[in-house]
């Protein structure tokens, strides 16, 4: 029972990761339509920057992660802005093939710049005490990554509610050329949207680097396409359902590894995948659409 | 056979292709060609095999499989087995090949071809990924290490496989089938309205190249010397994918030559596998960014999946665009 329990605490965690950097893919294609398969880079991005703030310039964890997302967000408008923005009216394949191309920019240029040798993340920057609840350990970590990841996704529920911009995003979202007509600068909004996904994806980078301590340039492929599988299983173009499928998506992993699976971990997530789009192809939380001539 | 020689220029097509093998097979023997070349020659064979067959998958039907690395993983994993394990003589490996990496095809294709565009992009990536990590997992096949394979691919199975392939994929994107997986392509509405059953054409190509794919498989197994699961993740899925991309959807010349010039390209730039990677992701931004039909797809791409919005005209594909 306690070590079900360590597993929950484990995979919620992971989760949570996973919810961070779903939250961007939900966000950008509720608004455009793309899977942008390059934020699992933008994701690996952050890390490096929080990686190289807190060791270069020796900052604490907080501002590196403030550091981090900001950076991030910005490289998100830029990749935004180069690459995607020229092909909005494109088709649908050659904005995907733009996206894969993108990704794969990120990742070798990142080897071509620093090398493909992966980083220890620094431990210790943060105090952490692990606490005991009913006998069951749980790190500090987990619990930073928890706190930090609920923080951040209330952050992202008041913008896109409370605020003008939030308002701006639902807008588009719902019908790009109606919002256009109603004087929304589209172009904007769909900047705002990737600068707050890909701040998102920075932040899970630190957090990412604190809980696992390794890096590497082709660490971002992975757990995108995973964070991908958490927002289609949530119902993609939904947040709550993005945050939803990462922590489903997280639980399910650590039980899989727990019951001894865990060189199938990777695959699990896939089945998973496969599994919602053949039964339930609008997600968990998703509404059926019934698609016009 | 006789609707392959109605084909025009069939015959000297044909005789070209025997004249260029027979040639190259000398040059070989002689020792003309040192073995960097010969190697780029079997890597060219190889991935024309695989454009060709993604070819028929994304540019005739229409359908965006990146999961095609799984196939190659099925067929080169099947084959090796075959021969390795059973001891069974090499063409039948690569029939075996085919077969196993066309019923996978079929396995997960029914399913998830009732997906349409991104959805049904990520379920044949996370095939894909399922593939690996399965033949990750069976220590019969070695798991993360590898299987040991001995080289059988000799250069006349590689020009014959090449041939068929090609000629069995125009043959069909000329047929009544292949007109039907166009009209899916185009307008998967439309064709349904039509009368097109979709679903069964879909399939259809799904299965047929899947089984190419599978036949590559064999060949880059016994080519290899070791196969991995790591060789078949989605980075060579990407890979088959750009080939098929940059030489132009629906257009089987345009694979073609993609395969041919981005293999010479990979193969000198092998020694720097970063700076391939940069260049290759460049062209493939810069190619979608100003010519997103490709090198060869001219007209048969502007229509291509815009749904409902083909005010610029219609179809444009016709079968003299394509090589053999």
């Amino acid at each position: 029972m306690e070590q079900f329990i360590q597993q929950l605490v484990n995979g919620v965690s992971l989760g949570s990761i996973y919810a961070l950097i779903a939250l961007g893919y939900t966000m950008v294609y509720g608004i455009v339509k793309l899977i942008n398969f390059a934020h699992g880079d933008v994701f690996m991005v952050g890390a490096f920057i929080g990686f190289y703030s807190i060791t270069i310039l020796d900052l604490g964890f907080f501002p590196a992660l403030l550091i981090s997302m900001a950076a991030c967000a910005i490289f998100g408008v830029l990749i935004e802005r180069i690459a995607y923005k020229p092909l909005r009216n494109a088709t649908r394949i050659a904005a995907l093939i733009t996206a894969i191309g993108v990704s794969l920019f990120i990742e070798y240029g990142t080897i071509y710049i620093r090398g493909a040798q992966p980083e220890a993340y620094p431990t210790g920057i943060v105090p952490l005490k692990s606490l005991e609840i009913f006998g069951v350990k749980i790190s500090g970590q987990s619990i930073l990554i928890l706190a930090v990841s609920i923080f951040l996704m209330i952050v992202l529920q008041f913008i896109v509610h409370k605020t003008k911009i939030g308002k701006a995003m639902r807008a588009v979202s719902h019908d790009m050329d109606a919002a256009k007509l109603m004087g929304i600068n589209v172009n904007n909004t769909i900047s705002a949207t990737f600068a707050i996904g890909s701040a998102l994806a920075g932040a899970a980078g630190v957090v990412f680097g604190m809980y696992y301590t390794k890096i590497e340039p082709l660490m971002g492929i992975i757990p995108g396409l995973k964070a991908f599988v958490a927002a289609v299983l949530g119902g993609i173009g939904i947040i709550p359902g993005a945050m939803a499928g990462g922590l489903l998506l997280g639980v399910i992993e650590a039980l899989v590894s727990a019951a001894g699976g865990s060189l199938w971990r990777d695959a699990v997530a896939f089945i998973v995948l496969i599994l919602i789009l053949i039964f339930r192809p609008a997600g968990l939380l998703g509404k059926n659409v019934r698609e016009k001539v | 056979m006789n609707i392959f020689t109605k084909a025009k220029g069939f015959w000297g097509t044909i005789s070209l292709v025997v004249i260029f093998s027979v040639v190259t097979q000398f040059l070989i023997n002689g020792g003309t060609l040192n073995s960097f070349y010969v190697n780029a020659l079997f890597s060219i064979g190889i991935n024309i095999i695989l454009a060709a067959s993604l070819h028929l998958i994304i540019g005739i039907t229409g359908q965006f499989s990146i999961g095609h690395a799984g196939f190659l993983a099925v067929g080169a994993y099947i084959s090796a087995i075959v021969t390795m394990k059973l001891g069974l003589p090499f063409p039948v490996a690569i029939v075996a090949a085919g077969v196993a990496a066309a019923l996978a095809g079929l396995v997960i294709g029914i399913p998830t071809l009732r997906l349409r565009g991104d959805y049904l992009a990520i379920a044949t990536l996370g095939f894909g990924e399922i593939v690996r990590i399965v033949f990750l997992n069976i220590d019969y096949v070695g798991g993360a290490s590898g299987m040991t394979v001995t080289h059988l691919t000799t250069w006349p199975w590689l020009i014959a496989c090449v041939v068929i392939t090609i000629l069995v994929i125009v043959n069909f994107t000329n047929s009544t089938h292949g007109r039907a997986c166009i009209s899916i392509r185009e307008n998967e509405i439309a064709a349904d309205a039509m009368g097109i059953n979709t679903t069964l054409y879909k399939v259809m190509a799904f299965v047929i190249g899947a089984f190419f794919a599978g036949v590559a498989g064999a060949l880059h197994a016994h080519n290899f010397y070791i196969i991995q699961p790591t060789n078949f993740g989605f980075l060579k899925s990407f890979d088959i994918l750009i080939l098929v991309v940059i030489g132009g959807l629906g257009s089987m010349s345009g694979s073609v030559i993609a395969a041919i010039s981005l293999t010479i390209i990979s193969t000198f730039l092998s020694n720097y596998p970063e700076v391939r990677m940069v260049i290759y992701s460049l062209v493939l931004i810069v190619m979608m960014l100003f010519r997103p039909q490709g090198l060869m797809g001219t007209k048969e791409i502007s229509s291509f999946l815009k749904m409902g919005k083909s005010a610029k005209g219609g179809v444009q594909h016709d079968g003299k665009n394509t090589v053999a």
